[in-house]
């Protein structure tokens, strides 16, 4: 009797009950996500004199993005390397990510140790790995350099951050590293979710572990694929961290690591020992990149929809 | 819930008190506030604020230090937002135009700081727009570009500091053949390869007239002259240490303190860094020596920044009075004394032999060509240059290609390139 009583003030309340529960989230991703979104779009749109706002031109921000040097330059190299980013992620910690996902639901000896080891990288700052795989590299005195001496292959030893056909690389295999761990627990909690009773009867029925993984694994774990690969996706054409800590914002030897992310920061904000700011086609770039975003998700997302399976 | 507004009422009432501390003497003083870049420099600073605060009690100066890397980001933002500081430690050249033009900061001329009569032009060039040719800064410090070199391995080797660029190849020579990395200096930092060719170029492009031949559009970046400067930077490498291309600054820096390599070529701001690190370590400067012996010495200087005012200062007298302070004999020589920086004030006397050296009369001082006159727009000479010479460095490129993207990047916007 009491609760009926009481229901139409709750639902007098309700409205506000969740506004104060949203509000706080709703703020941050407002002023930390929404406004700057705006802001950005808006400022490309004009030209600029330092730090403030002058005279609104149009497009020519992104026009000069591909069209005057050196962005005409910058952005395709930078863009290349965004996709050297994405498909060895993809190639690399992707498909190994899935591999080691599937062993560990296998209950392989020693599973229950190997998934908190392959998870701990994870947990670690980007920033302090960076560092430390910096040093790892080291010509000199690194670990890398060291292991090649000691195998008696110094003379293919090399400056691996100071070579532009492998700086990219030696920076992505740092972040491999670092971020194997996460798929391979994406997977292996998809993979656990299976019935045991589709697993079963497709082994009594005689099929082959490619079988099995293939036809019923697979396609019921296509969700968690889809999500790993959107994650990626953003991820790639959002790095910055990982060069930043690694080689600089400069994107270290001659541009040879720079992506959209080192690039943006560095035109929108300058770099203290060489560049100064041009807020105007920073903030195209910026853009540019949160479009690249929002296509290439949604694609993603509706291409591995089509490919679901449900039972 | 009234409980609750009761306990935040009482809460934003203790906080009130908490800032509210201080005696009637501060009250009534004026405050100011001095953001810098030099977070390493904080006691110094303090140092010299109580000086001035001593002769001035009606006012007290806070020191606000932001990271490097962020200042010019933050200074963006507080000048945006109003709440940017009294007192500004600008960057030189084009990292303070970008303040400047948007009439953030304040003229100063020999009216409002008489003491800028005792500064040169050249000492105020960092300092001055290139767009309206005011003055926006007192000179802080000068940079000076040399090479170091281990005067311990110099006597195990027999070796003398070089009267002319041939010996200092032959010195290389001879610490190589010895089983000593000759270079502690790389190529992945930026930055420091184009100190490099601030230290090597000079003599090679041939100092100041051509300097002038460039900015004055008589020339151009294609020059024979520059293309062969940056020919004698890569001409080094065969003395550079293992994966030269791979070492960054610090690891550079580390090598020389550790007594691992002979010479490095670097700011003459790394002096003070060397002997606190190690302090055992043996070494000295030199200054890149000329082609032929008793030709000019050539060394490669530039400003390091300048100490300006917030145009919307509320406190504008008050921190005139304070920049007029940092301009006088006193705090120059106590920052140069501190600091180890060499500071532009004609009566300052550096106590520092590294200082002393760089100092000397008899060289000839050539700007830091891309800093001093091609960093004010995007690509700017800087990033050009550092790029090119890792890529002459690593032999992805070749001096022509080098100096074809320098030139073809300046004339974006350099007017007189555009002829």
């Amino acid at each position: 009797m009491q609760s009926t009583l009481h229901k139409p003030a709750f639902n007098k309340y309700r409205f506000l009950w969740v506004l104060f529960f949203v509000m706080p989230g709703l703020i941050i991703v407002s002023v930390v996500i929404i406004y700057p979104l705006f802001a950005s779009l808006l400022n490309s749109l004009y030209s600029w004199n330092g730090f403030e706002r002058q005279a609104f031109v149009g497009l020519e921000n992104f026009k000069s993005l591909f069209t005057k040097f050196p962005y005409n330059q910058r952005v395709p190299n930078a863009l290349m390397n965004n996709l050297k980013w994405f498909f060895s992620a993809m190639l690399i910690q992707n498909v190994f990510g899935l591999l080691f996902g599937y062993l560990l639901s296998r209950n392989i000896k020693g599973h229950e140790i190997y998934k908190r080891l392959f998870f701990m990288p994870v947990l670690l700052p980007i920033i302090a790995v960076g560092f430390l795989w910096k040093l790892y590299y080291n010509p000199q005195f690194g670990m890398f350099t060291k292991i090649f001496e000691l195998l008696g292959l110094a003379r293919y030893s090399q400056a691996w951050l100071g070579n532009a056909e492998t700086a990219t690389y030696a920076i992505i295999i740092m972040n491999i590293w670092r971020w194997i761990g996460f798929p391979t627990l994406v997977f292996l909690a998809a993979l656990d979710n299976i019935p045991e009773d589709c697993l079963e009867s497709a082994h009594l029925d005689g099929a082959s572990e490619w079988k099995i993984f293939s036809k019923i694994s697979f396609p019921l774990i296509i969700p968690s694929i889809m999500v790993i690969t959107v994650l990626t996706l953003i991820g790639s054409i959002n790095v910055f961290e990982q060069v930043y800590s690694m080689a600089g914002l400069d994107g270290s030897p001659n541009y040879a690591t720079d992506t959209l992310g080192t690039l943006f920061y560095r035109t929108a904000f300058g770099s203290q020992a060489s560049t100064i700011p041009v807020v105007s086609i920073g903030s195209a770039l910026s853009v540019i990149i949160y479009f690249l975003c929002l296509i290439f998700s949604v694609a993603s997302i509706v291409f591995f929809q089509s490919k679901e399976v449900e039972l | 819930m009234k409980k609750v507004l009761v306990i935040f009422l009482v809460f934003c009432m203790a906080l009130g008190m908490l800032f509210a501390g201080g005696t009637s003497e501060s009250a009534d003083k004026v405050k100011l506030t001095f953001s810098s870049w030099r977070t390493e420099d904080v006691p110094v600073y303090e140092e010299l604020i109580s000086m001035f605060e001593a002769e001035n009690p009606g006012i007290s100066v806070t020191y606000r230090p932001y990271k490097t890397e962020e200042y010019q980001t933050v200074l963006a933002a507080n000048f945006k937002g109003g709440s940017a500081a009294d007192i500004i430690h600008l960057r030189a050249y084009g990292n303070f135009e970008q303040f400047a033009q948007p009439g953030y900061l304040l003229p100063l001329t020999k009216d409002n700081i008489p003491e800028l009569e005792m500064y040169s032009k050249q000492s105020l060039a960092g300092s001055t727009s290139i767009n309206d040719g005011k003055v926006y800064g007192v000179p802080y410090a000068s940079q000076s570009l040399v090479i170091y070199y281990n005067t311990a391995l110099y006597e195990e080797l027999g070796l003398k500091a070089p009267k002319t660029w041939a010996e200092f190849m032959s010195n290389l020579e001879a610490c190589k053949k010895a089983g000593v990395t000759p270079l502690a200096n790389g190529s992945y930092t930026g930055w420091m390869v184009e100190v490099m060719s601030g230290i090597v170029g000079p003599n090679f492009f041939g100092g100041n007239e051509f300097y002038e031949e460039l900015i004055s559009g008589k020339t151009d970046f294609t020059d024979v002259r520059y293309q062969k400067a940056l020919e004698a930077v890569a001409s080094l490498t065969p003395y550079m240490p293992k994966g030269f291309t791979g070492l960054d600054y610090v690891e550079q820096q580390m090598l020389f303190i550790n007594d691992m390599a002979a010479h490095f070529l670097g700011g003459i701001w790394e002096a003070s860094y060397f002997a606190s690190q190690n302090p055992d370590l043996k070494f000295d400067i030199f200054v890149a020596p000329p082609l032929k012996e008793g030709d000019k010495t050539l060394i490669s200087t530039y400003m390091d920044g300048s100490f300006g005012i917030n145009k919307a200062s509320a406190h504008q007298e008050e921190a005139i009075k304070f920049v007029r302070f940092l301009a006088q004999e006193k705090a120059q020589q106590f920052l140069s004394d501190k600091l180890g920086v060499k500071t532009e004030h004609p009566d300052v006397v550096p106590s520092s032999s590294f200082l002393k050296k760089v100092s000397d009369p008899s060289l000839s001082t050539v700007p830091y060509i891309m800093l001093v006159g091609f960093r004010y727009e995007q690509p700017t000479g800087s990033s050009l240059v550092q790029t090119g010479l890792q890529a002459l460095l690593s032999g992805e490129y070749d001096s022509k290609r080098v100096v074809n993207e320098i030139q073809e990047g300046v004339a974006q916007y350099y007017k007189p390139f555009q002829k």
